[in-house]
C-alpha cells in the first residue's frame, strides 16, 4: 500500500449561503500512513476550509467526530478508510437538526441525558474517607461508565428519530442505569419513577441498533432490558 | 462578522470546561455566584478525558504512604525548578480532592476492603525515593475519562451555567491591569459577546499541538496562553515540555505509563531491558524525562526496532491476559486499532511523543495570576486566576511526574474558585467599568483575518509552526539547532499574522475558529523557542548538548546561575527571571543535589 486515491460523497450545508443541503463529490489522495476516516477528512479541509466538522481527541474517547458513515453512525477517528467501500458517504448523525455540513445540533440529545439526574445521589453524611464499594459492586458499572456521549446510539435509534422530545434514547439510558448499578447511588426509587412514563424507557424496542454502532462496545439495550426488569419486579 | 458587541455581565466567567476549569466551577457555583463556563467543546470532550493512569494521592490503600514522601517525589521530579511551596499544597491537598471526587460519584477501581484502587507510577517512591509505591488512583486506565464525566456531572447537580461551543477571544484589561473578563465568539452564530466580571478564571488547558508529534487533542492550542500573553502578563517556564515515553509510534496515540505501573518493561531491538542500563533502581518507573532520552538515545545508537530502526517496544506479553483485559482495557484498545496489534500477543512499537507543558500562566498557590511589577517579582494580577495546564505554580519545575497533572487540575481548581469567591466576598473585587478599547483589539484581530488578502494559508502556517518545534525544541536540544529555532519560529510568526481565510461564512465557521487558534499557538511557540535558547544548562525536560554531565554540573543542571525560573514577555519578545520558592510552607526545605533513579 502506498498513496492511494478514496473517492468521498459528502453532505455539505451552510445555512448563511445554501438553500438547501448538497452532496458534494471529492477524491483526495491519502499517503500509507493517513489511515483512520479523520486523517483524511483534516486533508480535506485543509485543500477547502468551508468543509466543518467537530473532532477533538482524535483516539475514540472525547466523542466529537460521530457521523454517519456509508449509512452506518461512527467515529471518524477510529474508522479505517481501507476498511469502507468508496465512494464513502459521509452524512451528518440523523435525525438532529443540521448546524452546518457534518455538525448537528445536539441539544435534545444532552436534555435527554441531563433528564435522568445523571449524578450520584446519596444523603448519608459525607465520610472522612472514600465510600467503600467491593471490587464486585464496582464491577456492576464496567460496560456503563464508559459511554462517551457521542450520540451515535441515540441517533441510530428509530425509537429515538421518532420521539426525541419523549423518548430517553440509549445514551440517556444506559447512564440512567450506572447510576442505579451503583452501590452508593440511593435514588433507585425515584429513578425508576422518572421512568415509569409510556415513552422515556418502554419506546425502546429492543432493536439493538445502539449495540450494532456503539463505538465504545457498550450495550444499552441490556442494560435497558435491565432497567425494564426492575420496574417489573417494582410492579409487582 | 458582528460590528457590534453584546455585553453579559457575571461574577465570574471560567475558560475552559476540562478538569480545573469543571472543579473551579463547582466551588463558584456551590458558593452561588453567578458564573459562565465557557468552552470551545462540549465538557466532557476537554482533553483531561484523555488521561489514563491516575491521579496521585498518598491515600496509603495498599502499602504505607505519606504526603511528604510524595512531595519529596514531586520536588525531585521537577530537578528542584518546582517552587516547594505550592508542592507541598498540593501533595498536602491530594487525599481531601481525590476523596472529594469519589463522593461526587467517580468510579474508581476498588481493592478487596473496598478502598480506591492504587497502582506505582513513574517516579513516585515511598520513604524519600527509596523503592516504588502504589500511588496513583485509578479507574482502569480510563481515570481521566471517569473524573472529566464525575465533574461534569456534579457541575450539572449545582447547576453551572455552560456556554458551549463558544471560544474565548481576548482577556480584556484595565488602564490598571486589572482584569475585567474577556470577549468570546459564539462559533453556532458567529457573535461576539464581552463577558464582563469580577473574577476571571482560565483553565484553557495546555499548547501541545506546537509539536508536530503530540499526544494532545486538536484543540490544546494554547488559547488561555495567548491570550495572557497578548494582554501583557509573562508566562512562565516554556522551555519545559514533557515528552511522554510512550506515544504509539507513527500514531502518536498516548499508551499510559500505568502499562509500565502494572509491569510493561521497555525493550530495544535485541529485546533487552535498557532501562535498567539507564536507572538501576526505578528501572522502566523512572521520570519520563529519563525514560525518554533512554528511548532516544536508543534509538540514535541503531538499537531500535522496525525497518527504520526508529521505535522501541513496550512489552507486556508477560502480563496475565486478566490484569490486561481488567486493569488496561483502553490500551488494549488503542493498540488494536492504532499500532495493530494485540498487546496480549505482541509489544507495542512507541517513541516519545509531546505530552504536557509543564510551564504556563505565572500563579501562585492560591491560583491569582502573578507578574512582576514595581521592582517585586510576583504581584497579583487583580481579578485574574488560572489552574490546571494552562497555569505554572509551579509544581512540576522542570519535569512533570505522571499522576499530578490530574491532581493539579483538582487542587489548583479548587483553591483558584477558592480564592475568587474570597476575593469578591472581601469585596475587593467589584465590576469596574470595561474600557472599550479591549473588545476593539478583538474586533480588530477579526477584521484583519475577514479582509487579509494574499495572506497565508492557516493549515500550511500550522504544520510551519510545528515542524519547526519538532526539529529545534526536541527531547534533545542543540546550541545551534535552538538559535537558528528563535530565528525561524519569528519567521512563522511574521506568516501568523497575514494568515487568511476562505470561508467567510457566520455559521460554525472552523476555518475562523482554526486561524484564532494558530495565533495563539505562534504566542507559546515563541515563548518555548526563546526560553530554551536562553537557557544555557540542562534540567529536567531540557537538555542541551552544550550543558553536558560533568563533574562539577551533574547531569549538566547549572543551580548556581539557572536555578530560576523564565518569564517570557511576548511584547519585545522579552525574556526575564524570577527565583524559585525553595521555601515550603511548613516543612523543611528539601536541598537540591543529583537526581537518580
Amino acid at each position: 500500500m502506498s498513496t492511494r486515491t478514496v473517492q468521498f460523497r459528502i453532505y455539505r450545508y451552510d445555512p448563511d449561503k445554501d438553500a438547501k443541503p448538497w452532496m458534494q463529490d471529492i477524491s483526495l489522495e491519502l499517503e500509507e500512513t493517513e489511515r483512520k476516516l479523520l486523517d483524511a477528512i483534516v486533508k480535506l479541509k485543509a485543500k477547502d476550509d468551508s468543509i466543518s466538522f467537530r473532532r477533538s481527541c482524535r483516539e475514540g474517547v472525547c466523542g466529537s467526530d460521530a457521523m454517519n458513515i456509508n449509512g452506518k453512525n461512527g467515529l471518524a477517528c477510529l474508522t479505517d478508510v481501507d476498511d469502507l467501500k468508496q465512494p464513502i458517504v459521509l452524512r451528518p448523525l440523523p435525525g438532529l437538526p443540521v448546524i452546518r455540513d457534518l455538525i448537528v445540533d445536539m441539544t435534545q440529545f444532552f436534555a435527554q441525558y441531563h433528564s435522568i439526574k445523571p449524578y450520584l445521589v446519596n444523603h448519608d453524611p459525607l465520610p472522612e474517607r472514600e465510600r467503600l464499594q467491593s471490587p464486585q459492586d464496582r464491577d456492576e458499572l464496567d460496560g456503563l461508565y464508559e459511554c462517551i456521549l457521542c450520540a451515535c446510539c441515540s441517533t441510530a435509534c428509530p425509537s429515538f428519530w421518532w420521539n426525541p422530545d419523549k423518548f430517553v434514547g440509549p445514551a440517556g439510558l444506559l447512564a440512567a442505569y450506572r447510576f442505579i448499578a451503583d452501590t452508593r447511588d440511593q435514588a433507585t426509587s425515584e429513578r425508576l419513577d422518572n421512568l415509569e412514563d409510556p415513552y422515556r424507557l418502554f419506546r425502546c424496542h429492543t432493536i439493538m441498533n445502539c449495540v450494532d454502532v456503539c463505538p465504545k462496545g457498550l450495550n444499552p439495550t441490556k442494560a435497558i432490558g435491565k432497567i425494564k426488569d426492575m420496574m417489573m419486579r417494582r410492579a409487582v | 462578522m458582528a460590528a457590534s458587541v453584546s455585553v453579559r455581565k457575571f461574577d465570574a466567567v471560567i475558560v475552559g470546561a476540562g478538569g480545573a476549569g469543571l472543579r473551579a466551577a463547582i466551588q463558584l457555583s456551590e458558593a452561588g455566584l453567578r458564573t459562565a463556563v465557557i468552552s470551545k467543546v462540549f465538557p466532557t470532550r476537554s482533553h483531561t478525558v484523555a488521561a489514563q493512569g491516575g491521579v496521585a494521592a498518598s491515600l496509603g490503600n495498599s502499602e504505607e504512604d505519606h504526603w511528604h514522601w510524595h512531595m519529596y517525589d514531586t520536588v525531585k521530579g521537577s530537578d528542584w525548578l518546582g517552587d516547594q511551596d505550592a508542592i507541598e499544597f498540593m501533595c498536602r491537598k491530594a487525599n481531601e480532592v481525590v476523596i472529594e471526587l469519589e463522593h461526587y460519584g467517580m468510579p474508581f477501581d476498588r481493592l478487596d476492603n473496598g478502598r480506591i484502587y492504587q497502582r506505582p507510577f513513574g517516579g513516585h517512591m515511598s520513604n524519600f525515593g527509596e523503592k516504588p509505591v502504589a500511588r496513583s488512583c485509578a479507574a482502569a486506565d480510563r481515570t481521566g475519562h471517569a473524573m472529566l464525566h464525575a465533574l461534569y456531572q456534579r457541575n450539572l447537580k449545582v447547576n453551572t451555567h455552560f456556554f458551549t461551543e463558544w471560544m474565548a477571544l481576548d482577556l480584556i484589561r484595565d488602564a490598571d491591569g486589572d482584569v475585567l473578563g474577556v470577549t468570546a465568539l459564539e462559533m453556532e452564530t458567529g457573535d461576539i459577546v464581552a463577558f464582563h466580571t469580577r473574577a476571571t478564571i482560565f483553565a484553557t488547558g495546555g499548547a501541545g499541538r506546537i509539536y508536530h508529534s503530540s499526544t494532545n487533542a486538536f484543540i490544546n492550542t494554547g488559547d488561555g496562553l495567548g491570550m495572557a500573553a497578548r494582554a501583557g502578563i509573562p508566562l512562565e517556564d516554556m522551555e519545559f515540555w514533557q515528552f511522554h515515553p510512550t506515544g504509539v509510534a507513527g500514531a502518536g496515540v498516548l499508551i499510559t505509563e500505568g502499562v509500565r505501573g502494572e509491569g510493561g518493561i521497555l525493550r530495544n531491538a535485541q529485546g533487552e531491558r535498557f532501562m535498567e542500563r539507564y536507572a538501576p533502581n526505578a528501572k522502566d518507573l523512572a521520570s519520563r524525562d529519563v525514560v525518554s532520552r533512554a528511548m532516544v538515545t536508543e534509538i540514535n545508537e541503531g538499537r531500535g526496532c522496525g525497518p527504520n530502526k526508529d521505535y522501541v517496544m513496550l512489552d507486556i506479553t508477560h502480563l496475565q491476559p486478566e490484569v490486561i483485559m481488567k486493569r488496561l482495557p483502553g490500551i488494549r484498545e488503542i493498540s488494536i486499532r492504532f499500532a495493530g496489534v494485540d498487546p496480549i500477543h505482541a509489544p507495542i512499537p512507541v517513541v516519545p511523543t509531546c505530552h504536557f507543558q509543564m510551564g504556563g500562566i505565572p500563579i501562585n498557590y492560591r491560583g491569582q495570576v502573578v507578574a512582576p511589577k514595581s521592582g517585586l517579582s510576583e504581584v497579583v494580577v487583580p481579578g485574574f486566576y488560572a489552574a490546571g495546564e494552562c497555569s505554572c505554580s509551579s509544581v512540576h519545575g522542570a519535569n512533570r511526574l505522571g499522576t499530578n497533572s490530574l491532581l493539579e487540575l483538582l487542587v489548583f481548581g479548587k483553591s483558584a474558585g477558592e480564592t475568587a469567591i474570597n476575593d469578591m466576598r472581601m469585596g475587593r473585587r467589584e465590576h469596574k467599568p470595561l474600557p472599550k478599547e479591549s473588545i476593539d483589539k478583538t474586533l480588530a484581530r477579526l477584521d484583519r483575518l475577514e479582509n487579509q488578502k494574499d495572506g497565508t494559508d492557516v493549515h500550511e502556517t500550522r504544520l510551519a509552526l510545528q515542524r519547526v518545534m519538532q526539529k529545534h525544541a526536541g527531547v534533545f536540544r542543540f546550541k545551534d539547532l535552538l538559535e537558528q529555532g528563535v530565528h525561524e519560529i519569528m519567521a512563522v510568526a511574521e506568516q501568523v499574522s497575514h494568515t487568511q481565510i476562505k470561508d467567510k461564512s457566520r455559521v460554525f465557521n472552523t476555518a475562523r475558529i482554526e486561524a484564532l487558534e494558530l495565533d495563539n499557538l505562534i504566542e507559546v511557540a515563541k515563548a518555548t523557542m526563546v526560553g530554551a535558547e536562553a537557557r544555557k544548562e540542562s534540567r529536567g525536560s531540557h537538555v542541551r548538548d552544550d550543558a553536558p554531565d560533568t563533574p562539577e554540573h551533574p547531569d549538566g543542571r547549572d543551580d548556581e546561575n539557572w536555578l530560576k525560573h523564565t518569564l517570557w514577555y511576548s511584547e519585545g519578545n522579552r525574556i526575564d527571571y524570577k527565583p524559585v520558592h525553595m521555601d515550603p510552607l511548613t516543612v523543611a526545605s528539601i536541598p537540591p543535589k543529583k537526581r537518580a533513579y
